[in-house]
């Protein structure tokens, strides 16, 4: 276990540069440092991680210390803004993030961020609350802090050593360090004292926080976790982090009205964000979201260190809950939950229904919606929707259509004319939504039957993989309009959804062969095209879809039999995606872990399960390199993979405008 | 020219045909005495010979010599052929003669040839509304692109000049006539844009011919022609590798023109081609068709080449003008419609004997290096960039 631990920190420095800005009050921090405790024990790694925290974030922002700090570091920093006006640090943090690159793909510059529930202002807010510390303590504190933090990494380690010696008493410093300026010497007792007086409520506040937590983190040490939720606690006290931050952006240095223009700011900012997934080994993230989370999910216990970022939950154990609840939660509509419940327990799967089960809940749920009075439709309406979306990455993680949609939906609200009536705004709304689901799917796949079709001759043998409500629309008409084929189904466990499509294939007079992934290389000498669906395509041609695909698609490439996606054009996405690490999706360990028909073993699983060098992967998706495939099949006619940014960039222009 | 060609004697029998635009002719000549009406059939028949590549040999001037009885067995085979269900039997103009007359003109591209013929459509049309007119000509392109299946230009042509039709006339213009006429004008330019982009392509393409470079050029392109013949205009040092272009021996007439300009030119037989590919610097090929894909369709043996070439890391460059983009996408040869036509092979063949008698094969992107189009020096992903824009 600890050795994992260690591997874990790598993930999380290349990270900080980031994120730090969002989190760490100054309070929250000093109390830790102050106290030691368990947390302590859990800060080995934290040094490293400071060091490019420091880096990225203060150098930009507080200006003043650099020139000073500057003399003692050798290292070209960025030419140094002036501390003043907003729109300019506003500018420098833009800048920054392009510079970093970002390793969190919410953050990336395509324009999808994290999820609103999560407090969004990562680097501005950092930088800002740098500047604020500064005048509100002391400029000399402030200075040494910003040059310390830059010249960390880059300098000669003795500074830093010594630092960090003094520091490495609790985890949290390094936010600490940045944040409330603390200078390279940070034993000066006197600075300290300073701060503290300027924090005292805070910090009581903060240390009962810490507390709590180490208590926590005792038990959960028991199971092999305490590290990391120590961790947890060091670094989060989420609320009042959430508030610096807006005030910096805001620029106002004092507090008093930052709360209300900090909610304006926010929703902002909400409206434009698409939702993405979270990073789930961001600690503070998680905590947030697991305090606001409907659903109570447990973490499980064997994780896989691969795949640390996604949500790992066991599974099976939500889902009496909540529908016992569903009565009584008013927060979250009715037939938004009900779809979250249904996605929870897996009985839509589909991308295809997913999306189509969201929009038509969203439809009932904007019918019967009316705006609280004193609020404004489209403010209140998003931050609603927002709600449910993230009920619903709570039940199951988004696919990519259905973020498509959401943004779609985002778009239309605030599109609407500021004229209407509540009564006509909503109609419009589901009447879009309604063309949106008739347009963009119902419509766009029955295209897609009549393209795919011309593709396929008498006497063809074609090959599928799994399920997808398309391909199999495409076989039954291809047999309705009398081509003569033959269909060979290519399934996998634990699914085995091709066996749905098998049934309803035979049913309707099909001639079928069946086989799993594991006959592939033999059964792909008899297949002359094989047909593939999506769950989305992103801008390089590469194909995000269920597990497996890639292996099917790279099996045929080397018979050269041609690959046919087949996807609606709404599915695809401006993203660039290069492995199916970053961006996938988790299924029940458990699935992979027991085999149904194989005389089953409770005890023997259970055994299992406890071993804590086993870890089950049970990966949803993969992606496929844009080599594999042959052709693409969408709304739009039938493309190369090269042409998805064509449609990408055509489909959002048509989609601004809508 | 081979006077004494079969497919000449088609053309004239053709082009002694009075021209309907005078509306003279009421009924249909008798079906049985031409290839050409045998094609005229809208609905042709599982293999006829290629009118796309009749008219090539026509341009060429070079036919095999079983060219004439191959034609007329085809023809004799279905011989009573009811002529009258051609849609546009009813409406005293033709426009498949309309084409024909058109394509006639050695120098016209096929699709140039459609776009007049459509124009002609417009021309006589009696409708008074945008609407009806739009109707009469899609009519009109679905006969002419139902007439030859084989031509993509043909296609091509239709589809962009309906575009155009449909995209500009129903927004810009109130007025029906003043439409009409920018229609027309239209499609009048078009014929100078295509002898335009034959020159612009030849221009972009000087960058890439460096002196005492040795070329491999397959069949005879107008484009890949102009193209080294701007070369040899610009006193550029190059040699050609002319592969034979059998059946029709097109290699052999881009030879003999070549020579005319004092180009240093080697044949080849087609299948010399692997062996002489360490000594080319580049390969130059003309296309029927451009698709989706970036991919081309050409004559027959293309594809072979640029696998060798590519094989040998040799740039294969494609000639073609932007007209001849099309909205296809073929997965592998056997998806397109074949285009037949005789091949002689001097020996005599037992009627066991099956012979390949496709006329184009269909090379995939990846082997292609670089386009020259009149869109400029083009990827072959940006081909597919290209026809999204100008049909979605």
């Amino acid at each position: 276990m600890d050795t994992r631990r260690g591997a874990l920190a790598v993930p999380k420095v290349r990270r900080v540069g980031f994120f730090t800005s969002i989190e760490p009050p100054p309070d929250s921090q000093r109390p830790n440092r102050s106290q030691s405790g368990p947390v302590e024990a859990t800060t080995s790694s934290s040094p490293l991680s400071n060091s490019p925290s420091g880096n990225l974030i203060s150098p930009v922002l507080i200006p003043p210390s650099r020139h000073r700090s500057d003399n003692l570091t050798s290292r070209a920093a960025a030419p140094v803004p002036v501390p003043g006006p907003s729109a300019f640090r506003r500018h420098l943090a833009h800048d920054r993030s392009l510079h970093v690159g970002s390793y969190n793909p919410a953050d990336s510059l395509l324009g999808t961020s994290p999820p609103s529930s999560i407090g969004e202002f990562s680097e501005d807010s950092v930088s800002l609350f740098g500047f604020q510390r500064s005048d509100s303590a002391k400029l000399s504190s402030s200075f040494p802090n910003g040059g310390f933090d830059l010249t960390l990494a880059v300098r000669a380690p003795q500074e830093s050593e010594s630092r960090i010696a003094n520091s490495s008493a609790s985890q949290g410093i390094k936010k600490n360090v940045e944040v409330s300026g603390k200078s390279e010497t940070v034993t000066t007792q006197s600075k300290k004292e300073k701060e503290s007086k300027s924090l005292k409520e805070k910090t009581s506040k903060a240390e009962r926080r810490a507390i709590q937590e180490a208590q926590r983190a005792a038990k959960a040490a028991a199971k092999g976790e305490g590290s990391r939720r120590a961790e947890d606690s060091g670094r989060a006290n989420p609320g009042k982090a959430a508030k610096q931050p807006q005030l910096k952006k805001e620029k106002l240095p004092v507090t008093s009205s930052v709360s209300e223009k900090k909610a304006a700011v926010e929703k902002e900012r909400k409206m434009d964000v698409p939702q993405t997934q979270m990073q789930y080994d961001d600690k503070n993230r998680v905590e947030k979201a697991k305090k606001r989370a409907v659903v109570e999910q447990t973490e499980s216990k064997n994780k896989v260190e691969l795949f640390l970022h996604l949500p790992q939950y066991e599974r099976g154990n939500q889902l009496l809950n909540l529908s016992s609840n569903i009565f009584t939660l008013d927060t979250i509509h009715h037939a938004v939950y009900k779809v979250g419940l249904l996605h929870l327990a897996g009985d839509i799967s589909g991308d295809n229904a997913r999306c189509i089960a969201m929009l038509q809940a969203f439809q009932e749920a904007i019918q019967d919606y009316t705006t609280p009075p004193k609020k404004d439709l489209t403010m209140d309406l998003t931050a609603k929707i927002n709600g449910y979306v993230s009920f619903l990455i709570e039940c199951r993680p988004l696919s990519m259509s259905m973020g498509n949609a959401i943004r779609f939906l985002k778009n239309q609200i605030r599109k609407l004319p500021g004229n209407l009536s509540e009564s006509e705004a909503k109609a419009s709304l589901c009447s879009e939504i309604g063309r949106f689901i008739g347009e963009k799917i119902v419509l766009a796949d029955k295209v897609i039957v009549q393209h795919a079709v011309t593709k396929i001759r008498d006497g063809e043998v074609l090959l599928t993989y799994g399920y997808s409500c398309v391909v199999e629309m495409i076989l039954l008409y291809a047999h309705e309009i009398g081509k003569k084929f033959r269909v060979v189904i290519v399934d996998s466990r634990p699914n085995l959804e091709g066996q749905k499509l098998l049934r309803r294939l035979v049913t309707r007079g099909l001639d079928c062969t069946y086989t799993h992934i594991n006959g592939i290389s033999y059964i792909m000498r008899e297949a002359t095209r094989v047909f593939l669906g999506a769950s989305s395509i992103f801008s390089n041609g590469t194909l995000y879809s269920r597990v497996g695909t890639a292996c099917v698609a790279m099996v045929a490439n080397a018979f050269s039999v041609p690959v046919i996606v087949c996807c609606e054009a709404y599915k695809f996405h401006e993203r660039v995606l290069l492995d199916s690490i970053c961006s996938n999706e988790l299924g029940d360990p458990d699935a992979i872990a027991n085999i149904p028909s194989f005389r089953t073993n409770a005890k023997h699983s259970k055994t299992m399960e406890n071993k804590k060098n086993l870890q089950y992967l049970n990966l949803m998706y993969d992606s496929t390199p844009s080599e594999y495939i042959s052709m693409i099949v969408t709304d739009y006619g039938m493309i190369p993979p090269t042409s998805i940014p064509v449609i990408v960039r055509e489909y959002r222009r048509e989609h601004l405008l809508l | 020219m081979l006077r004494s060609s079969a497919s000449f004697i088609l053309d004239k029998h053709l082009n002694n045909k009075p021209i309907s635009i005078t509306h003279s002719i009421d009924s249909p000549p008798p079906p049985s005495t031409s290839m050409a009406d045998e094609n005229s059939n809208p609905n042709p028949n599982p293999n006829p010979i290629s009118a796309y590549y009749q008219t090539r040999a026509a341009h060429h001037g070079i036919v095999t010599s079983g060219w004439l009885e191959q034609a007329q067995a085809a023809v004799r085979r279905y011989p009573d052929h009811d002529y009258s269900s051609s849609p546009d039997s009813r409406r005293p103009f033709s426009v498949i003669e309309e084409f024909n007359n058109w394509r006639q003109q050695p120098d016209l591209a096929e699709a140039v040839a459609a776009i007049r013929a459509l124009a002609a459509v417009i021309r006589a049309s009696e409708a008074t509304t945008m609407m009806e007119l739009e109707i009469e000509l899609k009519k009109a392109s679905d006969t002419l692109k139902a007439w030859d299946t084989t031509s993509i230009s043909l296609t091509a042509g239709c589809d962009l000049f309906m575009r155009y039709v449909t995209r500009t006339s129903a927004l810009e213009f109130e007025d029906f006539n003043s439409a009409k006429s920018r229609v027309l004008e239209r499609a009048e330019k078009f014929g100078e844009i295509s002898c335009k982009a034959r020159r612009m392509i030849a221009m972009l393409s000087q960058d890439f011919i460096f002196d005492g470079c040795t070329i491999l050029v397959h069949g005879f392109s107008r484009v890949v022609f102009e193209i080294l013949k701007t070369a040899a205009q610009n006193k550029k040092l190059f040699r050609v590798l002319c592969t034979e272009g059998r059946p029709d021996k097109t290699g052999v007439m881009l030879a003999n023109e070549l020579a005319k300009l004092d180009v240093p030119v080697k044949l080849l037989i087609d299948s010399a081609v692997a062996y002489s590919m360490d000594e080319v610097d580049m390969v130059f090929v003309g296309a029927d068709g451009v698709v989706e894909s970036g991919g081309i369709i050409n004559m027959m043996g293309t594809y072979q080449i640029a696998l060798v070439a590519h094989g040998m890391n040799k740039p294969v460059y494609v000639a073609a003008e932007s007209y001849k983009f099309a909205r296809l996408y073929p997965l592998d040869q056997k998806d397109l419609e074949p285009a037949l036509r005789p091949i002689d092979f001097d020996v005599p063949v037992l009627p066991k004997v099956d012979v390949e008698r496709s006329a184009r094969d269909y090379t995939p992107p990846q082997y292609l290096t670089l386009l020259f189009t009149d869109l400029g020096v083009l990827t072959p992903s940006v081909v597919s960039d290209e026809l999204i824009q100008l049909y979605l």
